[in-house]
């Protein structure tokens, strides 16, 4: 078996860090870490949405906003929303809607906002962690958390939570970079986004990784919420 | 998005669910598929393609630049596209919705990732000067399954594209055309998009189909190494996917990808 850079085994995850509360302003916030890679994020709403014809009378609408802050990443990140904050975004709103009910605030928006503090690979599933932390602790009925994760491939062997320098690797068949998210003790996956080159088969043996991987962010997200109402 | 009639989207997922749908097709087989080579002398390799009445018009075009400080062996490859309003009443001038934003950067994936353009053969002067190659897509009319006929297009126009002469000044004559664009050979992405409506998965829908699905999974699929390997994959929409069904799509796409391939072969 192949050695990671930082020593890990395999299908070891970064150390994780969780906290919920970190925005008073905000109705729900959080923090979450994967390793060096650190996301903040905080939801406002349900609050009446502006302008009136976007909004939803069958439920709330909500939006998600991702980016990178310009000195999170070694070459400055020009301020402003790129195309792949764009798209990023959209895919974080799609990852947390189905865990969501919406139902209950008609005519309203969910904002939340995510920014990246510091990056090393997976921002936006560390952002998707957060994201669905403040979420629980702004008292938005869900159905669970949404748990989230980048998996991969470094030539041949299939690995968990890459890291920059894993990922911009190319010995053998490369680097393969798949980002999953999924909803806690269900068999449903939020999130598919891949880059790289990666045998159908061996993406069947991903999605079971993932889940282990994901059983223990929830616990690590379980701990957060109880710790900020204790 | 349009909406759809719940009246229309359950006689669909009825007749998906029976492997059916009103043009005769099973529900993962494609449209024919008509390509078409050089719709402008102007570009360096083009192609338009007919999926069904989906019509796509890829140009690549190559023009001298700078390399990325992080790639100084290489040149640049830069995928971009617009969904014209000359291709659907739905499509508007303005900045890009999120639909045309997504388009060029799944087939920027694909195509990066699978690694058949050999970016390392467009350096012009190492650390100082390469080639970029734009891959601008256009969708002329639009009645679904873009991204899957975007990318049909764009691995045709890359195959006869060449890059144009270029003299001792740097300066360039494109009307002089210099060596093939160099591309690996046998590596081609193909896209796959399931669109998920009940619990059935369909491929190649047409917009009416497209828009009664809520979600959809797009996968970058090439052979290399000896296999298949998928390069990109993107879910869009607010559904879930389960892993039943991912497990359904990877059974699904070696036999698609041979298959399409088979018909390629023929077409390119």
């Amino acid at each position: 078996m192949a050695k990671r850079s930082d020593g890990r085994k395999a299908t070891e995850m970064r150390p994780m860090i969780a906290k919920v509360g970190v925005i008073p302003n905000a109705d729900g916030s959080a923090l979450f870490a994967f390793g060096k890679t650190i996301a903040i994020a905080a939801v406002y709403g349900p609050r009446l949405l502006h302008p009136q014809h976007m909004q939803d009378p069958a439920g709330a609408v909500l939006r998600c906003n991702y980016d990178l802050l310009s000195f999170s990443v070694s070459d400055r990140k020009k301020p402003g929303p790129s195309r792949r904050s764009q798209e990023i975004s959209k895919v974080t709103e799609w990852a947390l809607s189905p865990a969501v009910d919406l139902s209950q605030f008609p005519n309203t928006v969910i904002d939340v906002q995510i920014y990246i503090l510091q990056a090393d690979a997976g921002t936006r599933t560390a952002g998707i962690n957060a994201a669905s932390l403040a979420l629980a602790q702004a008292g938005i009925p869900m159905r669970d958390l949404v748990c989230s994760v980048a998996l991969g491939k470094l030539d041949k062997e299939l690995v968990v939570d890459l890291t920059k320098e894993e990922e911009d690797q190319h010995d053998g068949e490369g680097a393969t970079d798949f980002a999953i998210a999924k909803i806690a003790n269900s068999d449903e996956f939020t999130l598919l986004q891949l880059d790289g080159k990666i045998a159908p088969e061996q993406v069947n043996e991903v999605m079971v990784l993932a889940k282990k991987a994901a059983e223990q962010i929830y616990e690590v997200q379980k701990k957060a919420l109880k710790e900020a109402v204790e | 998005m349009m909406n759809v009639s719940n009246l229309s989207k359950n006689t669909l997922n009825e007749m998906f669910a029976a492997n059916k749908r009103f043009d005769g097709r099973k529900i993962t087989d494609f449209r024919k598929i008509e390509i078409t080579y050089d719709v402008s002398n102007k570009a360096e390799g083009s192609a338009r393609i007919k999926l069904g009445k989906t019509d796509v018009v890829v140009g690549v075009k190559l023009a001298p630049g700078t390399p990325y400080p992080d790639s100084l062996d290489k040149g640049n490859l830069m995928v971009s596209g617009d969904l014209l309003p000359l291709a659907s009443p739905r499509f508007e001038h303005g900045p890009p919705g999120f639909n045309a934003i997504e388009l060029p950067r799944l087939i920027d994936r694909a195509v990066r990732e699978s690694g058949m353009i050999d970016l390392s053969k467009l350096v012009i002067k190492e650390g100082e000067k390469v080639w970029t190659v734009f891959i601008d897509i256009y969708p002329i009319n639009d009645d679904g399954n873009l991204i899957d006929a975007a990318a049909l297009a764009t691995i045709a126009a890359l195959k006869k594209a060449h890059i144009p002469s270029i003299n001792e000044k740097g300066i360039v004559d494109y009307d002089k055309k210099a060596d093939p664009l160099p591309l690996q050979k046998d590596i081609a992405p193909i896209s796959f998009s399931f669109f998920k409506l009940g619990s059935s998965l369909i491929l190649d829908p047409t917009r009416e189909e497209e828009e009664a699905c809520e979600t959809r999974v797009t996968w970058g699929v090439s052979k290399m190494f000896g296999g298949y390997r998928i390069n990109s994959c993107q879910k869009s929409g607010k559904q879930i996917i389960t892993q039943a069904e991912i497990e359904k799509m990877m059974s699904l796409l070696p036999e698609k990808c041979d298959e399409l391939n088979e018909k390629l072969k023929k077409l390119l």
